[in-house]
């Protein structure tokens, strides 16, 4: 889950890092009012979560509360990628003098934390990494036992020469490391910290990802969701407690288990078809996450066919296909349907499924086939 | 022969009598894998299904029962300190089938099992099965059958459907490992051609990998350097699109690194046979044998 860059600060200045003051702004005339008030230039900041913000022009600098009034009308509504900005930050601008990046993944190869840092900062790490990897230094931390100064001072020396600023910095990578371990994450970044003139050392930009896997047990994170910024089928999907993702194309998949998923997209793909979704119904089966499934797939008007590729491990078939008769009896299907499923309770699935007039096939490969011909207006 | 379990396995069972946990219990039994010991705390004293002993520990069943392999049933909660528990009680092989583990967890637990000298496969995976000998996980034992193959994959299903073709065209397998779908496992790809190199029953492997991290390039640089037995790879997510986590947490191709398209690159530069669809590993494995 991605946190806004209004969250991700709060989070990040309860663990004592320095930012500039902030809040968001929903109307011009709110944004207008909190320049006003800190009474010095601003930045208004678009809050959605896309990257390239800046490049698309929702990234201002206001002199003046009606400059940050004009600026956040014209930012307020607009589209960036797709998204639509529902919200600005007005935060108090900041005088830069140089800009580093610090950021923590977790790295699959390590299989640890790892902080990235580099004092070419202000833009995409992964640019720095792809054309000068020199300039970043790499530092994998033992979770055990927490982000250690000797760690953190290595890293603040790599930035900036001098002392206090090394220190300062050190202090700031302890402070976001702690935040990233409290949040769940399996991302955070500042980028850029900066040190303005005066030599502060100032974090301008904060982003965090949350491990889905956490928010269970992190009510207070989870409450952050923000599903206005999100495909609303894919909102629809979760809590459902399916695992959804809309594609562009016409062939609605429902599929259980993520490796056989994608294999199923990919094969629509291989017969010149495009999948409309990935959908995963997950391992163990109830009728009702069949109904919902359906639901969310007819509910998209691209869908000219829609292909059920279930292997019945844990998950039984005749589940699967009492879901389908319950799903389509109260809503009937609109587009052709192709039925492929194989494994527990195969029998039993393939009975109820006749009974009610459909067809099922156990063959993955001439089920595909099909929904894409289907799907093209084929008989 | 096979690698990791065979009919000499004695299973412990961490969660026994959750709802998972007893109804694979019972497939495991099934199967005739020698089931000796269950664990849920607070239970201690009773059996499960009137035979197998139910502890309140890990280390008080392998004290009792010489239980040498563990597979963990419990909710992802409750799964990180379930694995750290079988790796400090003399379990060799600790098996974690639940998905939605933090992956911050793994970080903790992983180096917490590999200094224990413990292997641990998952989370998040369906487990292994050597046809014929012990099942430990949620792999159906039905489609399997004994042979020459090798079989190793992060998926749980896309597994079942090629070892299910494999089986229908009469190739058998010596094991199936279900590696898991999560960023951080403890066990990779590199961990089981290794094995599947060694163990001499083992005529050709066959591999499937998807979208997301490294860990398939790094095999096929293994395989090209160190194996001498014929291997076919299959990647899924080739329509995936950037950035997305497509269900496996460990399924997402960040910026442009973990597309299918590099990992087929990885195969093809590491002279293997790549499936292009599930169903083809019938004839690449046919033709490798």
């Amino acid at each position: 889950m991605n946190l806004h860059e209004y969250q991700a600060k709060e989070i990040l200045r309860g663990y004592g890092v320095n930012i500039p003051p902030g809040k968001v702004a929903t109307t011009p005339a709110e944004a207008e009012a909190i320049a006003k008030e800190y009474g010095t230039a601003v930045m208004v900041k678009a809050q959605v979560h896309a990257g390239g913000r800046g490049k698309a022009g929702g990234v201002k600098f206001c002199k003046t509360p009606a400059d940050a009034k004009e600026k956040a009308t014209a930012i307020l509504g607009m589209k960036i990628k797709d998204l639509t900005v529902e919200k600005v930050l007005v935060t108090v601008a900041a005088d830069i003098g140089t800009e580093a990046y610090v950021g923590i993944i977790v790295d699959r190869a390590t299989k640890k934390p790892v902080f990235m840092v580099s004092a070419a900062g202000g833009i995409d790490i992964e640019e720095v990494a792809a054309t000068t990897p020199e300039k970043i230094l790499y530092v994998p931390v033992d979770v055990r036992y927490g982000l250690p100064t000797y760690d953190a001072m290595r890293m603040g020396f790599f930035l900036y020469n001098d002392v206090k600023l090394a220190r300062g910095a050190a202090k700031i990578m302890q402070q976001l490391f702690a935040a990233f371990m409290a949040a769940g994450c399996s991302l955070a970044e500042i980028n850029p910290l900066v040190v303005t003139p005066a030599g502060e050392l100032v974090a301008v930009d904060g982003k965090m990802v949350i491990d889905d896997n956490e928010l269970d047990r992190r009510p207070e994170i989870a409450a952050l969701r923000d599903e206005s910024s999100e495909e609303p089928s894919e909102v629809d999907a979760r809590n459902s407690n399916l695992t959804f993702i809309k594609l562009d194309g016409n062939v609605g998949c429902v599929v259980n288990g993520a490796g056989l998923a994608m294999a199923t997209m990919d094969l629509v793909k291989y017969y010149g078809g495009e999948p409309a979704n990935f959908l995963d119904i997950g391992g163990s089966s109830n009728p009702g996450k069949v109904v919902n499934a359906l639901r969310i797939i007819t509910a998209d008007k691209n869908v000219k066919a829609i292909l059920f590729n279930i292997f019945g491990g844990i998950t039984r078939t005749d589940d699967v296909a009492n879901g389908i008769v319950t799903a389509t009896k109260a809503n009937p299907l609109k587009v052709p349907i192709v039925i492929r499923l194989t494994g527990t309770n195969e029998e039993l699935a393939m009975k109820i499924l006749t009974e009610n007039g459909f067809s099922a096939s156990s063959d993955m490969d001439t089920a595909v086939q099909e929904a894409v011909k289907l799907a093209k207006g084929g008989k | 022969m096979s690698v990791f379990i065979d009919k000499n396995t004695k299973l412990l069972i961490q969660g026994i009598t959750g709802r998972d946990g007893s109804f694979h219990a019972k497939q495991m039994m099934e199967y005739g894998t020698q089931v000796v010991a269950g664990v849920t705390p607070g239970k201690g004293g009773q059996k499960f299904e009137g035979m197998v002993p139910i502890f309140n520990t890990v280390a008080d069943a392998v004290k009792a029962t010489g239980a040498n392999t563990s597979v963990i049933y419990v909710p992802p909660p409750f799964a990180a300190d379930a694995i750290m528990e079988a790796a400090a009680s003399g379990i060799a092989l600790v098996v974690c089938i639940t998905e939605g583990v933090p992956v911050l967890d793994m970080t903790k637990v992983y180096p917490f099992v590999k200094e224990r000298g413990v292997r641990l496969l998952g989370p998040n995976c369906p487990g292994l099965i050597t046809p014929g000998e012990s099942k430990v996980g949620i792999i159906p034992g039905r489609i399997c059958l004994p042979g020459p193959v090798g079989v190793v994959s992060r998926s749980g299903t896309l597994t079942y459907e090629v070892v299910y073709q494999l089986t229908r065209a009469g190739i058998g397998q010596t094991t199936c490992v279900g590696i898991g779908g999560d960023p951080i496992n403890g066990t990779n790809f590199i961990d089981c051609l290794e094995a599947f190199e060694k163990d001499p029953k083992t005529k050709a492997v066959a591999m499937m990998g998807e979208i997301g991290g490294t860990d398939e390039q790094e095999a096929a640089a293994f395989i090209k350097k160190h194996m001498k037995k014929p291997v076919v790879g299959f990647i899924a997510g080739q329509t995936a699109p950037p950035g997305r986590r497509m269900g496996h947490a460990g399924a997402i191709i960040s910026g442009s690194a973990g597309t299918a398209a590099e990992k087929i690159d990885a195969f093809k530069a590491a002279g293997m046979g790549v499936a292009a669809r599930p169903m083809d590993f019938v004839e690449l494995i046919k033709a490798r044998l």
